[in-house]
């Protein structure tokens, strides 16, 4: 059974129509890719799954584990193993990044119905994990991305995976705004979670990231369905060429 | 005063007057006192109770809310007492000194007074009155505009007269424990806290009583604070949802002084909580803040006048409410800047987080200033949880009640940081935690 399977889905959101008719499905253990020009409708699947309101389901279903997902609150998504690195990380001012990240593992873990982690034990994984995306201490005592620059917040987004040690882990543009260094480092994250029990959803619209983070499969987003499924090379493949090809083929 | 414009008197305002008439010859104090609350009552005879038509009272408008008047409270006997006992616990860990108010009556048996610092002394404000201490009178001889305030002189039993001499720092902060136990009733308390010359002292004054006793409590402090003091001041209220509450609090500040005021309340079907400050002396620093959390049909009034009458004064109110159900927040601030106070540095910050559609926040801010070189700002917001935020903390987990809660923290958060004592801080947050853990 794959992990996540997406049948003809078709979202509208704000009185737009914007997925029509997406299949997709992605396998335990693999990195798969979504490429798509801006506009194409990435942003909103990876809401869809995450469970943002305001996103109307008009048609088809998304299954994850074979357990129907669509209708579930985003939190109950969340215990089960989705995570949503977003594409623009919110700011919140007056939550300190360590209190988010403990309450957020905590919640999971209650609604799991696993003991929680005890403070050293939290505080060892936080320090460790931190330190490999070249997080300072400084910066968890601070307000969730408050003041932080894009890459931070991208960075963060990864410690937040890291923590939470989700099964589905999509991650939405996490290479816009984000220098060569830090490409690697938070690419090398990403890497670290690879693992035959968890499966990753990369969404991007550049190439450049796929060379850090090598896909298994990658699949073309346009007009809100996947066009075309294909190896790696597929994304070398629309480097060179562009989106337009498969433009007509969504329509 | 004319007397055909006065509107036909309410249940409320013929109970009280009924009430003065039984009770003037048995309120605590001599003829002078005496005196002093004849006039105070005549003031409110002539004015009644104050509603929405006077500017002041706008949106609490007394004449309207209160129904009837509750007899005034009777003595507290053992029983009512014994009840006490663990009142204010949720402060136990501040170790603060504890002085007990059952039904408005001070507790001497019950309150810690012993080992008093040197150069503090506490007595019971009946006491005082009875003895004609002229400290104590003459500052209730300075008369007030205001009508709640004019109430408390008038009925005023009893409470705490505090007074710490010049240069007496005090570790332990002193918690003025109010509890109402009897039968619901009507209780005055007037308290007078008088800080030395740099001097040091962490007040805290707590009201409360079980769920779904009615009491009407006008209470009222008068407070000095001398040159070069620094007084922390912070008042829990968390009585009955079906509470009257009135409190007013006024403040004399002098020179090179701190005063940080933070008032916190969950209790009460209506509270109204003033304060009239003045500094009175040059380049004091004073911070006033607030948090309301509310629900039902609550109703809560924070008003503050703020009179920078002397130079180079900063000042800082940030207010937040957090409104649910059909509950209503009021804040208003004023902001006085007379003409010999330049280099005032005055800012005013108020927030009502609106958690249901039927929650109402209202906020008027007036400055009035009349010097020139000053810094003057005002700030007001009143508005839903960003649902973007919420939806943020659910991804990563958090049910829906815990990312608002979250949220919520975080927006009183910005004003508890005022407190700064770190106990009291801390205790605030807990009592708010536990407040957000009881919505359903
Ligand atoms: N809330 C919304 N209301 C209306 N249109 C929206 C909304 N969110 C996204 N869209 C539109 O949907 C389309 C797809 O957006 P998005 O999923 O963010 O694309 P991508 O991530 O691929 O760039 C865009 O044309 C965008 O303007
Ligand atoms: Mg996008």
């Amino acid at each position: 059974m794959s992990l996540l399977e997406i049948k003809n889905l078709h979202v509208e959101v704000g009185g737009r129509k914007i997925l029509n008719g997406l299949n997709l499905s992605v396998e335990k253990g693999q990195v798969a890719a979504i490429m798509g020009p801006n506009g194409s409708g990435k942003s909103t699947l990876s809401y869809v799954l995450a469970g943002k309101p305001g996103y109307t389901v008009l048609e088809g279903e998304a299954l994850y584990n074979g357990e129907s997902l669509l209708t579930m609150p985003p939190d109950e998504r969340a215990a089960k193993g989705v995570f949503l690195a977003f594409q623009y990380p919110l700011e919140i001012p007056g939550v300190a990044s360590m209190t988010f990240l403990r309450t957020a593992l905590n919640a999971q873990k209650k609604t799991r119905g696993e003991p929680e982690l005890s403070t050293p034990e939290f505080l060892k994984r936080v320090r460790e994990v931190a330190g490999k995306l070249g997080i300072e201490p400084e910066m968890l005592r601070r307000s969730v991305n408050v003041g932080f620059s894009g890459g931070e917040k991208k960075r963060n987004e990864v410690l937040q995976m890291a923590m939470l040690e989700p099964r589905l882990c999509i991650l939405d543009e996490t290479d816009s705004g984000l220098d060569i260094d830090a490409l690697r480092i938070v690419s090398e994250g990403v890497n670290n979670l690879r693992s035959s029990d968890r499966a990753m959803v990369v969404i991007t619209h550049y190439q450049r990231l796929l060379d850090y983070i090598v896909p298994d499969v990658v699949h073309v987003l346009s007009k809100g369905r996947i066009v075309k499924t294909g190896g790696k090379e597929l994304a070398h493949e629309l480097e060179a060429h562009g989106y337009a090809q498969f433009a007509g083929e969504a329509a | 005063m004319n007397a055909e414009l006065r509107q036909v008197k309410t249940a409320a305002e013929q109970g009280l007057a009924d009430a003065f008439a039984a009770a003037r010859g048995s309120l605590p104090g001599a003829a002078a006192v005496a005196a002093l609350r004849e006039a105070a009552f005549g003031r409110f005879v002539a004015k009644g109770l104050p509603h929405r038509r006077v500017e002041e009272w706008k949106y609490t408008d007394l004449r309207a809310l209160m129904r009837e008047a509750k007899p005034i409270a009777a003595p507290p006997g053992v029983p009512e007492k014994a009840q006490a006992k663990d009142a204010g616990g949720m402060l136990g860990s501040l170790e603060a000194r504890r002085l007990i108010f059952v039904d408005g009556a001070f507790v001497a048996e019950m309150s810690d007074l012993t080992a008093l610092e040197p150069g503090l002394t506490i007595g019971s404000m009946a006491d005082a009155l009875a003895a004609g201490e002229p400290l104590v009178l003459e500052q209730l001889s300075r008369p007030a505009d205001d009508m709640a305030l004019a109430l408390n002189t008038a009925f005023m039993g009893d409470g705490a007269v505090i007074a710490v001499r010049e240069g007496v720092a005090l570790a332990r902060p002193i918690h003025l424990v109010f509890l109402h136990a009897g039968k619901p009733a009507a209780i005055y308390p007037r308290s007078m806290v008088d800080v030395g010359r740099a001097s040091r002292l962490a007040l805290i004054e707590s009201h409360e009583s079980a769920d779904g006793r009615d009491d009407q409590v006008n209470a009222a402090i008068d407070l000095v604070v001398a040159d070069d003091a620094h007084v922390d001041y912070v008042k829990i209220g968390a009585e009955s949802s079906k509470a009257l509450h009135i409190a007013s609090l006024t403040a004399l500040i002098g020179a090179n002084a701190r005063f940080n005021a933070f008032v916190f309340t969950t209790g009460g079907a209506v509270t109204r909580n003033q304060f009239f400050i003045r500094c009175g002396g040059d380049n004091s620093t004073i911070r006033l803040g607030g948090v309301s959390l509310l629900k039902g049909r609550q109703h809560a009034d924070t008003t503050v006048v703020l009179d920078h009458a002397t130079v180079g004064c900063q000042s800082r109110e940030v207010f937040k409410a957090v409104l649910d159900g059909a509950s209503r927040g009021v804040f208003q601030g004023r902001i006085i800047v007379q003409p010999k106070a330049q280099k005032t540095d005055a800012r005013m910050m108020s927030q009502a987080l609106l958690m249901s559609e039927d929650a109402e926040a209202d906020n008027k801010p007036e400055l009035e200033i009349y010097a020139d070189d000053v810094q003057c700002g005002h700030g007001a917001t009143a508005g839903a949880l960003d649902e973007n935020l919420k939806f943020y903390l659910m991804a990563r987990g958090l049910p829906e009640r815990d990312a608002e809660a979250l949220l919520i923290q975080a927006f009183i958060g910005e004003a508890v940081e005022g407190i700064e004592h770190a106990g009291l801080r801390d205790a605030l947050m807990d009592e708010a935690v536990r407040w957000l853990g009881a919505r359903v």
